[in-house]
């Protein structure tokens, strides 16, 4: 039975159902139950933004606390998942992923390929990225192309709570790392979401709105300034087509073609800085299988390539908003100047 | 002052409050009777066709192809000819001024869960919750949920309390469905009509659910007032297979856009939120299991198990699409002769859905009999 919950909500529901299932499914990072017993606390904090809040209390042996030593426990999470556990590793914010590299670039995205398909390693990587909360340029990157450049990793960008729960369990049941990103700014975002366990397969885009003019492929919090940006624009005559990959790694090229063969246009919208980003992975992608298809130019909006700014006026200005997904959507109609 | 009619958008299902005009089916001017389809209107889930309410004269075709109109919204005006236009066009002026449309939430009825034998059911009852008169039961088929009714519950509530109700495994019931037979799903009926305090009731029953009303009335014939048979599995063996199989194995769109277009004549039926909201049922944790076990006890080996139709003692109404590609139009032959067979030429086995005008009416007649 559905109902609605938020995004945060639903990504602690699906963790929470997929401990009580399987007893081999642990979580672990900083500050998950920390807290406990502190004045005012009646669990434990949750790690640094409440998401594990209250599953320490319901799951006491399969949740623990990690020094503040990256390297350390996502090492540890690719070790235990070689073991036969299913880690869950909480890595706060994906600026932070920079020193756990080796352990996920050169051990665990290699495993199956090294050791002939004969190892797995079930581990799943929650970080958050995106700017908009004024936590400066250390915390507010959205750094998923990096991870979708090294294959054996799987890559998840959830846009809502219903795909947020169903992205999660499936993680957690995958037998590959998973690194599923989480936008901060959306967990408080609301949406129906069943009770019920359910998953949602990697790999498989959802076309968000059907159009036939434009093709927007909005990844993540950006789906909802493609959806904001396309009712403008229907009130204009344009009829924009949004597609959201939700994962990026397998990425469903198939669903991302056939909408630019019907529509003729594309606009690709990611949070991320410009160069080698999913942006100018997908356009690239379009233009070598769909060159014929096109009637103009595609169009990317990004975030500029400079770090994410600590000032509020110039993060605003950072992050891509609907008015500049319009404005890339009519450079692609001819209705006005390039974006 | 003869009477104005309005031709409003209607509401398709608990959760539409909007519709779009696709395209209007006849000029302004058109000579209409009750039932003749008017206008094609597209919510999130559907496609379907408004039909007349009312005899009379299309005097206005108040909204225009494209349009996006609240549920209730005006779409045209029926009158008698001889009605003045200034009169139309006042009668339009003041529903534009005073028409409010529902609000978000204001959904009307919800479905409801009840406890069947230890399994979650749930079903949406609508109709006089004081009427007297013999209720009805509404039973979906293999893989399906209330919502099939979605265009028949409505409509047949204005005369009989109506209940539809999601069978285990499917919609919103519990997942676990026993041994799958169809004696289990008998055992579970005959629970929520206990559970609901009705002694006796007309059944409806799609494809699986008519196989299931049908071994209801076999095992229980003081309950069942009559047998309304909906593109019944349980007449002859053959059933598609292809289908079946299709639909348990499909996870993603394409496959299952694919499998849902077999059920209906006109595939461009199947929309975008039809193909999800089935993907997200089926996604959910122990669906596929159960319909597999359902599959394995009802449909092995490719064949229908079939009911012994010589035994029914109540009386039966069949409605077949043509274009059945599911369950053959031709298993009417097997009914027993004394039951009114309605064969609707060009829809498909999703025959309440397709062709929802004829099947009220034919369903109307029939319980207007008893």
């Amino acid at each position: 039975m559905a109902r609605t919950i938020s995004y945060m909500q639903a990504i602690n529901e699906a963790m929470a159902q997929e401990m009580e299932r399987d007893k081999t499914v642990i979580v672990f990072g900083e500050d998950n139950i920390g807290g406990t017993g502190a004045p005012g606390e009646i669990d434990a904090w949750g790690g640094v933004l409440g998401v594990t809040k209250g599953l320490h209390g319901k799951f006491p042996d399969q949740i623990m606390d990690t020094p503040i030593s990256e390297s350390a426990f996502i090492g540890a999470a690719a070790g235990a998942a070689c073991s036969g556990l299913r880690p869950v590793a909480e890595l706060m914010f994906v600026d932070f992923m920079g020193v756990c590299f080796d352990q996920i670039f050169n051990q665990a995205a290699k495993f199956k390929y090294m050791f002939g398909g004969k190892a797995k390693t079930p581990m799943v990587i929650r970080t958050m990225y995106g700017a908009g909360i004024r936590a400066a340029s250390q915390h507010s990157q959205s750094l998923y192309s990096i991870f979708t450049h090294i294959p054996g990793l799987k890559v998840v960008v959830p846009s809502n709570p219903y795909d947020a729960k169903g992205l999660m369990i499936t993680s957690i049941r995958d037998d590959d790392p998973v690194i599923f990103l989480e936008n901060k700014v959306q967990y408080a975002e609301e949406g129906e979401v069943p009770e019920e366990s359910y998953t949602i397969p990697f790999g498989e885009a959802e076309i968000v709105r059907e159009g036939d003019d434009v093709t927007i492929v909005a990844i993540g919090r950006m789906v909802n300034m493609a959806k904001q940006a396309a009712e403008s624009l229907s009130s204009e005559g344009i009829n924009c087509e949004i597609v959201d990959p939700r994962t990026l790694s397998p990425l469903d090229t198939d669903t991302i073609y056939e909408s630019v063969e019907n529509t003729g246009r594309l606009v690709v919208v990611d949070e991320s800085n410009p160069r080698c980003s999913l942006a100018s992975d997908i356009v690239a992608l379009v233009s070598q299988n769909c060159f014929d298809s096109l009637e103009a130019a595609p169009q990317m909006v990004t975030a500029p390539h400079v770090p994410p700014p600590f000032s509020g006026v110039l993060e605003d200005l950072y992050v891509p908003d609907a008015e500049r997904v319009a404005a890339a959507v009519k450079a692609t109609t001819g209705t006005s100047a390039k974006a | 002052m003869s009477e104005i009619k309005k031709l409003g958008m209607p509401k398709w299902g608990l959760t539409m409050t909007e519709g779009t005009v696709v395209e209007w089916l006849v000029e302004e001017g058109t000579e209409l009777s009750n039932g003749d389809q008017v206008v094609e209107v597209e919510s999130e889930k559907i496609n379907n066709a408004v039909e007349s309410s009312a005899s009379g004269v299309l005097r206005r075709r108040v909204a225009n192809e494209g349009d996006v109109l609240p549920v209730g919204g005006l779409l045209g005006v029926i009158a008698a000819a001889d009605v003045p236009d200034d009169e139309i066009d006042a009668f339009v002026k003041e529903f534009e001024e005073n028409f409010v449309p529902e609000e978000e939430g204001e959904s009307g009825p919800a479905p409801e869960t009840v406890e069947v034998g230890g399994r979650q059911i749930q079903f949406l009852k609508l109709g006089d919750e004081g009427s007297t008169a013999t209720p009805l039961v509404m039973i979906p088929g293999y893989g399906g949920d209330i919502n099939i009714f979605v265009f028949n519950q409505e409509t047949l509530a204005a005369d009989r309390p109506v209940y539809a109700v999601d069978m285990p495994g499917h919609g919103g019931s519990t997942k676990e469905v026993g041994d799958g037979t169809i004696d289990f799903f008998v055992e579970v009926v005959d629970g929520f009509l206990a559970s609901q305090g009705i002694e006796k009731a007309h059944f409806a029953g799609h494809s699986m659910g008519g196989a299931i009303a049908s071994s209801y009335a076999l095992a229980h014939p003081d309950k069942v007032a009559s047998l309304i048979l909906l593109a019944s599995a349980g007449y002859g063996e053959e059933i598609n297979s292809d289908y079946i199989e299709g639909f348990i194995g499909a996870n993603k769109r394409r496959d299952m856009k694919s499998a849902l277009q077999m059920l209906f004549a006109d595939p461009d039926l199947v929309t975008r939120d039809l193909v999800n909201d089935i993907l997200s049922y089926k996604r959910k944790d122990g669906v596929n299991e159960s319909l597999r076990t359902v599959a394995d006890s009802v449909f092995a080996d490719g064949k229908q198990r079939v009911v012994d139709a010589s035994e029914l003692g109540v009386p039966v109404l069949a409605i077949w699409g043509s274009e059945d590609r599911i369950v053959p139009a031709s298993h009417a032959d097997n009914l027993p002769k004394d039951a009114k067979v309605e064969r609707i030429e060009g829809k498909g086995h999703m025959v309440q859905m397709e062709a929802a005008g004829p099947t009220n009416r034919a369903i109307g007649e029939f319980l207007g009999g008893f």
